[in-house]
């Protein structure tokens, strides 16, 4: 199981509370994460990346272990601490704006 | 007793107001989908407690909520707790996915339009501005989009496709945006002729089909506007919104950018009725709900000083169908008032008297339960208000 932090925007419209944990089939990337996760919640689908493109949206970031991953490719494989679930992949909305 | 439900969209939620007949007392509710933009909601006519809106984020994008019990409880179509465990596997959340269509099976695939620097600028989809349920059936649903197009679902929001002959009329390549993006704003359905729509875009102008929404046709002769290279052109107007009255719907309407303007034959050409106003500039237009020559605005003072002449929040009525003005002011604040009435904030009930309804940028909600006569904040101190529908439900 992995673990995922959503915003607590997306929190409310996926209804969940705290974490998310997930089973994720295959390699651990970015795009099998969030294909789980709009697999299990897709009320999700086109909040975090275009429903068309599948590109991040602009003010949607994605950290683990202290890094930005937003700019690495969807399909670089994510750190071992995710797929082990010590550590959670966070979804982040940027700062910006009022 | 009839019942009054206000439903209020704001820069950050929706709200929804409730009352009895009376008017008097109001309970509200909300907000619902605390800390988003929500540009719209409207309940089906057929079935007052099926409610659309539309939820919007620049971070996280569209969103598509409906309630099916009034506003209590709410999901994106297609993920209620049922369709969630449901024998047909998880749903697909297509409910917020619009994608433009420009297949040749539609006419002409269109994928541009006029940018400020005078570049072709591809089409993007940003959010929707307004929800316009069918006359006849709850599942049936347009909606008004920026970049400016038509889209519809029969499936109650859960699936979106485009009327794709708007965007592909001829004149598509020479829509451009307004300073608020270009959006469709205005839907008007007939209830006397189901293949007619009427919209308005800004900065384009209004269109209208005549079936169903497979073909389209600029509607702006008569439209004067000094802004554009050509200010009698086909298209590039900027209206603010059009309005009818069900009972004659070959009668229109306008708010323009500047210019208050009425239609009598479905807006093939439209005349100026600014009359008196103090300006002609302005955002929301509606009909009383009984008279149909009896109508409404907002002046506010130019396209520059989006807030309301001299500092003074007054309605303007027209009894005759424009021309002659009549400023409404009791109960509205007539000094150091600098708040703006957006085009969607304006709506009215159908009780006897009339009932009028506004919200400002500034968040309050103002009513009158006398066609206007006078007027009390129901609500205040609200987000900035971005649209204002009403039912009267029995």
């Amino acid at each position: 199981m992995i673990r995922v932090v959503l915003p607590p925007h997306l929190r409310t419209l996926a209804r969940v509370d705290g974490e998310v944990e997930l089973e994720v089939a295959g390699p651990l990337t970015q795009r099998s994460v969030l294909d789980a996760l709009e697999t299990h919640y897709p009320m999700l689908r086109g909040t975090m990346r275009d429903h068309a493109t599948q590109l991040r949206r602009p003010l949607v970031r994605f950290f683990a272990c202290g890094e930005d991953l937003s700019h690495e490719p969807p399909d670089a494989a994510l750190p071992d601490a995710i797929a082990q679930g010590s550590e959670p992949f966070l979804v982040i909305g940027a700062i910006a704006g009022g | 007793m009839s019942r009054v439900r206000v439903l209020v969209g704001t820069r950050k939620g929706a709200f929804i107001l409730t009352s009895d007949g009376t008017r008097k007392r109001w309970k509200v509710s909300g907000p619902h989908f605390a800390g988003w933009e929500i540009y719209h909601m409207k309940g089906s006519p057929v079935d007052p407690d099926r409610v659309y809106a539309s939820q919007t984020s620049a971070w996280f994008g569209q969103i598509i909520q409906r309630s099916d019990n009034g506003g209590k409880t709410w999901n994106t179509p297609g993920s209620s707790a049922e369709e969630l465990k449901g024998p047909d596997g998880m749903p697909k959340g297509e409910s917020n996915n619009f994608v433009y269509d420009s297949s040749p099976e539609t006419g002409k695939p269109l994928t541009t339009h006029q940018w400020y620097d005078g570049t072709q600028h591809p089409w993007e989809f940003k959010r929707v501005w307004h929800l316009e349920p069918s006359l006849n059936d709850p599942d049936h649903v347009y909606a008004g989009v920026e970049d400016a197009a038509l889209f519809e679902s029969t499936d109650g929001g859960k699936s979106w496709h485009e009327l794709a002959g708007l965007r592909g009329s001829d004149t598509g390549p020479k829509w451009q945006p307004g300073a608020g993006g270009m959006c469709l704003h205005t839907i008007l359905l007939d209830r006397n002729n189901p293949e007619r729509i009427s919209i308005a875009i800004s900065a384009a102008g209004a269109f209208r089909s005549d079936d169903g929404g497979k073909s389209w046709k600029p509607i702006n002769r008569g439209l004067h506007s000094e802004y554009i290279p050509d200010p009698t052109a086909e298209v590039g107007h900027c209206v603010h919104r059009i309005a009818l009255h069900p009972s004659r719907p070959n009668t229109l309407f306008m708010q323009k950018h500047w210019d208050v303007m009425r239609s009598d034959n479905s807006g093939d050409s439209w005349q100026e009725v600014s009359g008196n106003l103090p300006s002609d500039f302005g955002f929301p237009i509606d009909v009383h709900a009984h008279e149909p020559e009896t109508i409404y605005v907002v002046p506010i003072k130019s396209d520059s000083e989006h807030y309301p002449p001299s500092g003074r929040l007054r309605v303007y009525r027209s009894r005759t169908g424009g021309n002659e003005w009549e400023a409404l002011t009791k109960g509205l604040p007539q000094r150091n008032c600098y708040v703006n009435v957006l085009r969607d904030a304006m709506s009215v009930d159908s009780l006897d008297p009339c009932g009028i309804y506004f919200g400002t940028t500034g968040g309050q909600v103002y009513a009158s339960t006398n066609a206007g006569d006078s007027w009390k904040p129901i609500v205040r101190d609200l987000p900035g208000v971005l649209s204002v529908e009403v039912q009267t439900l029995p």
